[in-house]
């Protein structure tokens, strides 16, 4: 897959399940007359495929792939509201916007989604204890229903369904554009600092200071350390800035390096990864290290590498996202991290932030208050999804919540656990929609 | 740079528009549907471009072609480029069955651009700069069983193109052959995928470059110049029992 949208397969980013996904419908024009009801089966909209478990798959069924609609609409700089068709990519805005001052309020770490699943996810970033999700600098959208009705959704308009929509996994119906605010931005370079942190406990005291001073904040953790080094990681903070010197290497962004095949699934294995967490942890030789560098390095570091998920080889990757509330979270953090050092699975990457109180604006949202972790486990059946119940249980019993759209296997009794409301949401899904991931998780009902 | 598209709602037309666009160029778009026509117009508003003018017309009423070039240059003042890029494609096994169906098809496809092309070459040729483009294609160059009408269509544009090339050479004006090969949009949206198809931002962007620099032939991607090398390598003999 390139970065405007052309591929040749349907799956879903962590490239497990396989889904035989033979009907694809591209959406070509917003405007025509795409008649729904006549398709047979359920749909679902596909942007580019970056929900990482089966949120963006559905087998069986139809896929409508928006990449086609990638027009923009509108830019009012002066109301700093940007109006574009749903296939348009992240990547396409900031192309746009940035050399006129703008950027994203808030991106999640891959800027190769489309605006339609950024809302359908309600996505985060490392700017989230301040600008909240992206739903809430979406201020409309018009949804395309599968009765042909056409509803344009604001907070004001339709108002459930809007909330409905923003975090609703595409279950709504086929968004067909949008309109969210742009921030105006120092420059689009950031003033990054980067610190050593040999603790847990020393990563919330780190992250409690700098959540006053800093747009953007995250950590990596090395999960594989064990005993006093458990929870040792880097934190990164930085604020938009345009420096007196512009940085070298500094020039337009592109991809390095395509994934050029598959490796081997034994490539990741517990010796590589750990030698690669020490590496990274002790590449660092000062605890503090101060940097200038271009947004894209920073907040999509891995898009350099197109098709990284090749890295994981054939049996694909497993990603588990969770937030778990202040309260209990350093308990909550430590078992897991405990629990996954001592299981032996490695996780390659592990990114810890604190989410801010600011309240998500979708029914479904997954972002709350609390300490979130996202990590990634090479799929090696039985042994990682055993893990992986293990800690639904440790998250469950923190009331936590796992994060859907990168989910491919959590039980249908632990998603209604963690999502209550998912009975008052069911109310605004169109009834020609469907998705892999929902009929799993909603297939057996648990009173 | 003023530029007029004829076929601007063309997925792969409008990928070339939006290169132009970012550079702030101004358009005279023709297409069939005001609707599509007005969503590629915000497109490249937004993208940078300066004026944008739509013109709404069937191409296949030829006896309109004269009034359309007369109102593209009515309302540019003069054009630097245009970039002709309309098309179908056809259902082999109607067109096969149905007369009236192959001679439409050759309208659209090929007919259509020599008429025009007929009437821009006097201006261009006046002018005496700027460039044409045109999008043919690789089915143009050897006639396929399964996809000749079409194949026939392209084919005529290609060579009308190499003469009128070998015309407007003298007078400094750029005559660009576009050949893509398969291009996933929404005239191949039916048919099924394979690892050769290309986006129609490829595609656009290397027009883009065609027409700045004024390029001759084009294949795009770049390793259809190769494929079909080979393809009419292949004696008439063998290549009439291939099923291609």
């Amino acid at each position: 897959m390139t970065a405007n949208g052309h591929r040749r397969a349907y799956q879903s980013w962590g490239r497990y399940p396989r889904v035989e996904q033979q009907n694809v419908r591209p959406v070509y024009w917003r405007n025509n007359d795409l008649d729904l009801a006549r398709i047979d089966g359920p749909v679902l909209p596909y942007g580019l495929g970056r929900s990482y478990g089966d949120s963006c798959l559905n087998g069986g069924g139809t896929l409508l792939d928006t990449s086609p609609l990638n027009r923009f609409i509108a830019f009012d700089e002066e109301a700093e509201l940007l109006r574009c068709e749903a296939g348009v990519t992240l990547a396409d805005i900031l192309k746009l916007i940035v050399p006129r001052g703008w950027f994203l309020p808030t991106t999640p770490g891959t800027k190769f989604v489309t605006i339609g699943g950024a809302i359908a996810n309600d996505v985060h970033g490392k700017n989230h204890h301040r600008a909240g999700t992206f739903g809430r600098h979406v201020t409309r959208f018009e949804l395309l229903r599968s009765d042909g009705e056409r509803l344009v959704c604001s907070p004001d308009e339709n108002a459930d369904l809007f909330r409905a929509t923003i975090g609703g996994l595409g279950l709504t119906g086929l968004i067909l554009w949008a309109e969210i605010r742009v921030q105006r931005v120092a420059g689009p370079f950031i003033a990054k600092e980067q610190i050593r942190f040999g603790s847990i406990d020393e990563f919330f005291e780190i992250s409690a200071e700098s959540d006053e001073r800093f747009e953007h904040t995250m950590a990596w953790v090395d999960c594989l350390a064990t005993g006093k080094h458990l929870g040792r990681g880097l934190f990164m903070r930085g604020n938009y800035t345009w420096p007196k010197r512009i940085p070298r290497k500094a020039a337009e962004p592109r991809s390095l390096f395509t994934m050029p095949v598959q490796l081997p699934a034994f490539a990741l294995n517990l010796a590589t990864v750990k030698a690669f967490n020490s590496l990274y942890y002790r590449s660092q030789l000062t605890r503090r290290a101060f940097q200038t560098v271009p947004y894209d390095p920073f907040f999509y570091p891995l898009d350099a590498i197109q098709e990284w998920h090749r890295l994981y080889g054939a049996p694909g990757f497993l990603q588990y996202q969770f937030v778990v509330p202040y309260a209990q979270d350093r308990t909550a953090i430590k078992d897991i991290l405990r629990q996954i050092s001592q299981s032996g699975v490695v996780s390659f990457l592990a990114v810890l932030k604190v989410f801010g109180d600011v309240p998500s604006p979708g029914m479904l949202s997954f972002p709350r208050p609390g300490v979130t972790l996202a990590l990634d486990f090479p799929f090696r059946g039985q042994r990682t999804l055993a893990l992986l119940d293990r800690l639904d249980e440790i998250v469950r019993a923190h009331g936590g919540v796992l994060y859907p759209a990168k989910d491919a296997r959590m039980s249908a009794e632990n998603f209604q656990a963690f999502y209550p409301q998912w009975r008052e949401f069911a109310r605004h899904i169109d009834p020609k929609f469907s998705s892999s991931f929902w009929r799993r998780v909603t297939q057996t009902t648990h009173e | 740079m003023k530029l007029m598209i004829i076929g601007a709602t063309s997925a792969i037309a409008h990928e070339a528009a939006r290169q132009f666009a970012a550079d702030g160029a101004e358009f005279f778009l023709v297409g069939r549907d005001p609707d599509k026509l007005a969503a590629v117009q915000r497109d490249l508003d937004v993208r940078g471009a300066g004026r944008v003018v739509l013109h709404t017309l069937d191409l296949n009423d030829l006896a309109q072609h004269e009034a359309l070039i007369a109102a593209a240059y009515g309302a540019m003042g003069a054009l630097d480029a245009v970039l002709i890029a309309h098309g179908t494609l056809p259902d082999q096994a109607r067109a096969q069955a149905d007369v009236e169906a192959t001679l439409e098809a050759f309208t659209t496809n090929a007919l259509t651009y020599i008429s025009l092309l007929t009437l821009l070459a006097g201006r261009f040729e006046q002018q005496r700069r700027g460039c044409i483009a045109v999008i043919a294609s690789v089915a143009g160059d050897r006639g396929r069983g399964s996809n000749y009408v079409y194949g026939a269509a392209k084919g005529a544009v290609s060579v009308f193109a190499s003469g009128l090339r070998a015309r407007l050479s003298k007078a400094g004006v750029a005559v660009v052959t576009i050949k893509p090969g398969f291009v996933d949009t929404p005239m191949t949206a039916h048919l099924k995928k394979n690892p050769l198809y290309a986006s129609p931002a490829t595609v656009g962007r290397r027009i883009y470059v065609a027409m700045l620099k004024g390029e001759d032939v084009v294949y795009a991607p770049w390793f259809w110049r190769y494929i079909m090398w080979i393809i009419r390598l292949i004696p008439e003999r063998v290549f009439k029992r291939l099923s291609l």
